[in-house]
């Protein structure tokens, strides 16, 4: 941190040079538990990111007010406050998905990516950097919880946003069942990040020289 | 002596030839064998073609299909890792690829779609075998990755089992039918031991007939590709359980020589138990790993959901092998050396 990031820097910070899924590999139990389709994975992306940003503008409002030995019980708190507001809106409106997502929603409470971004920044920095951080983070997430669901519903099931994509006749029929269960998140979020990896190493060798 | 001074003498001209001759400085061994990685697996190769023929006897054509797709995804996948990698493409030439294609193409299905064996030939090399580090960095057997990927992907293909066509001329006039170890958990009829045997009974393309796997296995083992002790682990622990079951329960559980003979037992313990880069290094290693093996296999066969394990054993053996290396570190020859 030598020298003081822009705010749009920040940003694209968070959805690509540290994206928390694919670079910091935080938040990895939703990531591997909610991605069986773009839906889910959408709708788990958004709470995230709301309450991602709800808690890095409240944070960062209350900096100074903070004392920084009880500093993790208030991030806490406010965490969760926001998770209980999202998980009750999901149940409000979108009954259906947020059954299927299940015990997932409230478990943000602990998602350490949120956590993360107020220790980081939010208890550090102004409100606008802040938010900047939070918004970067949140649809990196996203960005990332959408790949997963993408590449595992068409596999899984053979649709994507609930409508059929691949024909019947694609291999009569038979759609990968292992990337609907646990195992094909792991293979799919590997190979994700190791593709990420090696462009990484690419940009880097790349840009040194 | 004498000689030597003379020698001394004319020193000038010695020099020279003395630059001129080679000396070639390496260290040990000096004496290299002839026994390469290519040789090698030419070799398991050769030996699974007794199993080969079987399959085409009994599956036909579609024994050869699953063959060629399930080597041809091996291939591939081992050719775009290197590239990835930028490696050379020398360890395609090494046969490696080829028989981890074989040996996943014996473990399925002969009814399997041919796009199925092709994915999990890919499979079995990208997930198992290059992403590790390619040939010898591999923590689990790739073809039983590549077949464990399949089962879980496909579970209704998977057990889907047909006649074989001796059967079929025989005028048999069921579609599909149970394989002998399905019949056995289920208390249905079980076919003759001497079927059991030559292999005419439902399973797996290659596996069925234990002659075959026996006459190339027993090659293997005589020419030293592969090692005696996993095989015997595997069989005697397979056998010795067997018989303890059979013995506590004879009207529920079947005796040592229908389990021996059954499944993918005979086949496993020669040629996938004996694999090089999985199993323990040390000789007592390697024979508890062949009877951890065996084990696991009765314990699936007689209590788990599925009729068969062989897979499902060889993988969590896999896993097991970094623990069994560490408790069987050889003696060095004069002792430890206090610490």
């Amino acid at each position: 941190m030598a020298k003081e990031v822009s705010n749009l820097e920040q940003f694209k910070d968070g959805v690509l040079g540290n994206n928390p899924v694919l670079v910091q590999l935080l938040g990895m139990c939703p990531t591997l538990a909610v991605t069986n389709s773009l839906e889910n994975a959408l709708v788990m992306g958004m709470a995230a990111t709301f309450v991602v940003v709800m808690s890095n503008l409240i944070t960062s409002t209350l900096r100074n007010l903070i004392k920084p030995h009880v500093r993790i019980l208030i991030f806490t708190l406010t965490i969760a406050t926001f998770v209980t507001i999202a998980d009750l809106t999901l149940k409000a409106y979108i009954f259906e998905v947020s059954k299927k997502l299940g015990a997932f929603v409230p478990l943000i409470i602990v998602n350490c990516m949120i956590i993360c971004r107020a220790e980081v920044v939010a208890i550090k920095k102004g409100v606008a950097k802040s938010l900047a951080d939070a918004f970067g983070i949140g649809i990196g997430f996203t960005l990332a919880l959408s790949i997963l669901g993408v590449v595992r519903e068409i596999l899984g099931s053979g649709t994507l946003m609930n409508r059929q994509v691949l024909p019947d006749a694609f291999l009569d029929g038979h759609t990968w069942v292992i990337m609907v269960l646990p195992p094909g998140a792991f293979l799919t979020l590997g190979v994700v990040v190791g593709v990420v990896n090696h462009v990484r190493a690419r940009g880097a060798k790349g840009g040194a020289a | 002596m004498s000689e030597a001074v003379e020698e001394a003498k004319p020193a000038p001209a010695k020099k020279e030839e003395e630059a001129a001759r080679e000396f070639l400085v390496s260290s040990a061994p000096h004496l290299a064998a002839t026994t390469t990685t290519r040789r090698i697996m030419f070799e398991v190769v050769f030996a699974m073609a007794p199993l080969f023929l079987v399959a085409i006897y009994m599956y036909r054509v579609s024994a050869v299909v699953l063959v060629v797709c399930t080597v041809a995804g091996c291939l591939l996948s081992e050719a775009v890792a290197n590239r990835i990698r930028g490696r050379s493409q020398s360890s395609l030439g090494d046969g490696s690829a080829v028989v981890t294609g074989v040996i996943l193409a014996f473990s399925l299905p002969p009814s399997l779609h041919p796009y199925m064996a092709f994915l999990g030939g890919v499979v079995a090399i990208a997930l198992a075998k290059a992403v590790f580090g390619g040939l010898g960095q591999n923590l689990f057997n790739p073809a039983m990755v590549g077949r464990a990927f399949l089962m879980i992907c496909f579970p209704a293909a998977m057990v889907t089992w047909t006649l074989t066509a001796p059967m079929r001329e025989a005028g048999v006039d069921a579609v599909s039918m149970a394989t002998p170890l399905y019949a056995a958990a289920k208390n249905l009829g079980l076919p003759a031991l001497s079927d059991l045997f030559l292999g005419n009974v439902g399973g797996c393309v290659g596996e069925t007939s234990t002659l075959a796997a026996l006459i190339g296995g027993l090659w293997l083992v005589f020419r030293r590709v592969a090692d005696w002790r996993p095989v015997v682990g595997v069989l005697g622990s397979a056998a010795i359980f067997a018989a303890i079951a059979h013995l506590i329960n004879p009207g529920e559980y079947e005796g040592p020589l229908f389990h021996l003979t059954s499944g993918a037992l005979m086949f496993g313990a020669f040629f996938i138990a004996t694999d090089y880069v999985g199993a323990p290094l040390s000789p007592i290693g390697r024979l508890l790993f062949g009877a951890g093996v065996g084990l696991l296999v009765m314990l699936i066969r007689l209590f788990g959901a599925y009729p068969e394990g062989f897979m499902f054993a060889i993988l969590i053996m896999n896993s097991l092998t970094p623990l069994i290396d560490r408790w069987t570190v050889p003696k060095p020859f004069g002792g430890h050396v206090a610490a």
